[in-house]
Parts: C-alpha cells; sequence; structure tokens
C-alpha cells in the first residue's frame, strides 16, 4: 500500500500481465453481462471477417482498473479512469497492464496522483492506451 | 466495410435524447461476479471483513463494475443485457459494432447494497476515418450518470465511444 509521501512522479506501478483464454472471457461476460458473440464464438460472421473471437475492450479496461487497484491497495479511492480501445487483443496472446506515476499535486489541499496507464501486446503496441486519477485521504 | 456513412436528419435528432432512469442495484453477489470475471483475487471484493477493515462500508465496488448490467426478461437486451426500452437509438443500418473507449468519473465510493438510478444520453455523434477498418465509421458518445438513490447525490458519471462501421 503506497504512502502519498513516498510516491514519486516516474515512479512505475507493478505490472500486471494477463493472457485470457475464452474461459476467461466467458467469465467476463458473465460477471460483466456482456454476451456479445463477438467474444466467444468463432463461428459469429464479425468474428469470421476479422478472423477471430477478440477480447472485450471492457475486459482490458477492467484490468487496467485492477492494476491501479493492486497498486493503490485502498490507500486511496480512484477518481477518474479512463481507456481507449486502438487495436484489438486476442485470446490466449499475453498482454500487459502497465502504469507510470505522471504528476502529483496537492492542489486545493487535494492529496491528488495523475497516472498514465495503458495495455500493451507481445509486440510492445500500446493496444489500449488511458489515464487515471486517484486522491489519497 | 462503409465508404462513407451520413449521418440524417433522423439520426441527428436523436442527439441529446435521454433514457428514462432504470434501477441499478449494486449487490454481494455481482460484484463478487465482476471480480472473478476480471480475474482479482484481492479480497476486499470477496470478503465483506476485508472490506470493512479497508475501510468500505461493505464489498466495494471494482473500478469499471459500472455497466454491469441488471438484466430483467423482455426489458433488457439478451446480448448485452442493458435495458431497451426508451434508449436512445440511431437507425444506421451498419452491422459491425466495437467498443471506442471508456471514461469513468467517480463522485462517490460505490458499494454493494446501493441502488444508483441509471440514465444514458446520446451527447454526440460523428463520422471518423479507420485505418485499421479500412474506411469510415460511426462514433457515438453516450453518457450514464448514476445517481445513489439514498442520497440524490451522483455517484458517477460513464462516457462510452460506441463505433458502428
Amino acid at each position: 500500500m503506497p504512502r502519498f509521501e513516498d510516491i514519486h512522479e516516474g515512479d512505475s506501478l507493478p505490472e500486471l500481465r494477463k493472457t485470457p483464454t475464452l474461459q476467461t472471457l466467458v467469465k467476463y461476460s458473465a460477471g460483466g453481462g456482456d454476451f456479445n458473440p463477438l467474444h466467444h464464438d468463432y463461428n459469429f460472421a464479425q468474428a469470421k471477417q476479422i478472423g477471430s473471437i477478440i477480447v472485450h475492450g471492457r475486459f482490458k479496461y477492467a484490468t487496467l482498473g485492477e492494476l491501479v487497484s493492486n497498486w493503490l491497495g485502498h490507500a486511496g479511492r480512484i477518481r477518474r479512469l479512463s481507456c481507449q480501445y486502438r487495436g484489438m487483443d486476442l485470446p490466449d496472446k499475453e498482454f500487459v497492464c502497465k502504469g507510470i506515476v505522471k504528476k502529483k499535486s496537492t492542489d486545493g489541499g487535494r492529496k491528488t496522483v495523475e497516472l498514465d496507464i495503458w495495455a500493451e501486446n507481445a509486440e510492445g503496441k500500446k493496444t489500449t492506451p488511458g489515464s487515471a486519477v486517484v486522491v489519497f485521504a | 466495410m462503409a465508404e462513407s456513412i451520413e449521418i440524417t436528419d433522423e439520426m441527428k435528432s436523436q442527439i441529446g435524447r435521454q433514457s428514462p432512469p432504470w434501477d441499478f442495484e449494486v449487490t454481494t453477489t455481482s460484484v463478487r461476479m465482476f471480480a472473478r470475471g476480471v480475474g482479482y483475487t484481492d479480497p476486499v471484493y470477496f470478503d465483506i471483513e476485508a472490506a470493512k477493515k479497508a475501510g468500505y462500508r461493505n464489498l466495494p465496488a471494482p473500478p469499471t463494475y459500472l455497466g454491469t448490467a441488471v438484466f430483467l426478461p423482455g426489458r433488457c437486451s439478451d446480448t448485452f443485457s442493458g435495458p431497451t426500452e426508451g434508449i436512445p437509438s440511431v437507425n444506421h443500418g451498419l452491422k459491425g459494432l466495437l467498443d471506442g473507449g471508456t471514461e469513468t468519473e467517480y463522485l462517490e465510493t460505490i458499494c454493494a447494497g446501493d441502488t444508483l438510478l441509471a440514465v444514458q444520453k446520446l451527447e454526440d455523434m460523428k463520422v471518423a476515418s479507420s485505418a485499421a477498418l479500412g474506411g469510415k465509421m460511426l462514433v457515438l458518445t453516450v453518457v450514464t450518470t448514476y445517481t445513489d438513490k439514498a442520497t440524490g447525490k451522483v455517484a458517477a458519471r460513464q462516457t462510452s465511444q460506441v463505433i458502428y462501421y
């Protein structure tokens, strides 16, 4: 659990590695309620056209949330979390969630940390760039 | 792949439309299922005692939990599980659907036991080019506002980009 005083701009968050299988995607569909066949049915027309089922963008968003939550250890609260889905990720391929501390401030008496976060694939391409704002008590 | 996409007046007239509010219940079971689906091992999302030790009143909703559907047969989409009644919709005829991006702003800590009132609004609509898709895409910006039913305070706002191609 990080203390605000010990956090520095440029610090890296501990990486979070994910290799989602079809079962992972089915579990996420059940947990999140999104049963779009693009994420579990290889015979779905859009999956055939793409050449594979694809990982939910929202699963990658959720794993970026997990990255921040694991780092934060509930020492503060997430105030904003965002990402863009720029590239598709496929099942059984590893992607890595990473983050760095972009800015630390106490503007208006609020202990605030801004993070750059992203998921990148095995080729090092950032398929899912994002950002987060965390406030400490 | 669409060579061009025209935003008709009928489509444009949907901008600014918002849905009637629906109840969005945050439950211990749905928090645990969501956390399991993501792959969390943090007991705070599974064990109420651990959540209380971490300073929460009940299991906290994991980041990005919002959007998780509360399914009602006949009143929700069988595929996406969310409500269909009165939701702003655009008649564009495009078959391909992808998620473009998501942003959530949290104003309150959301925990199991909370009931939020969700209202969805179609904020914007634009046509953009996509090198990856090799053509044009229609991008809708949808904002869902979640208000805590007990306190009347806005708990969170979620903005999503939905891509049709």
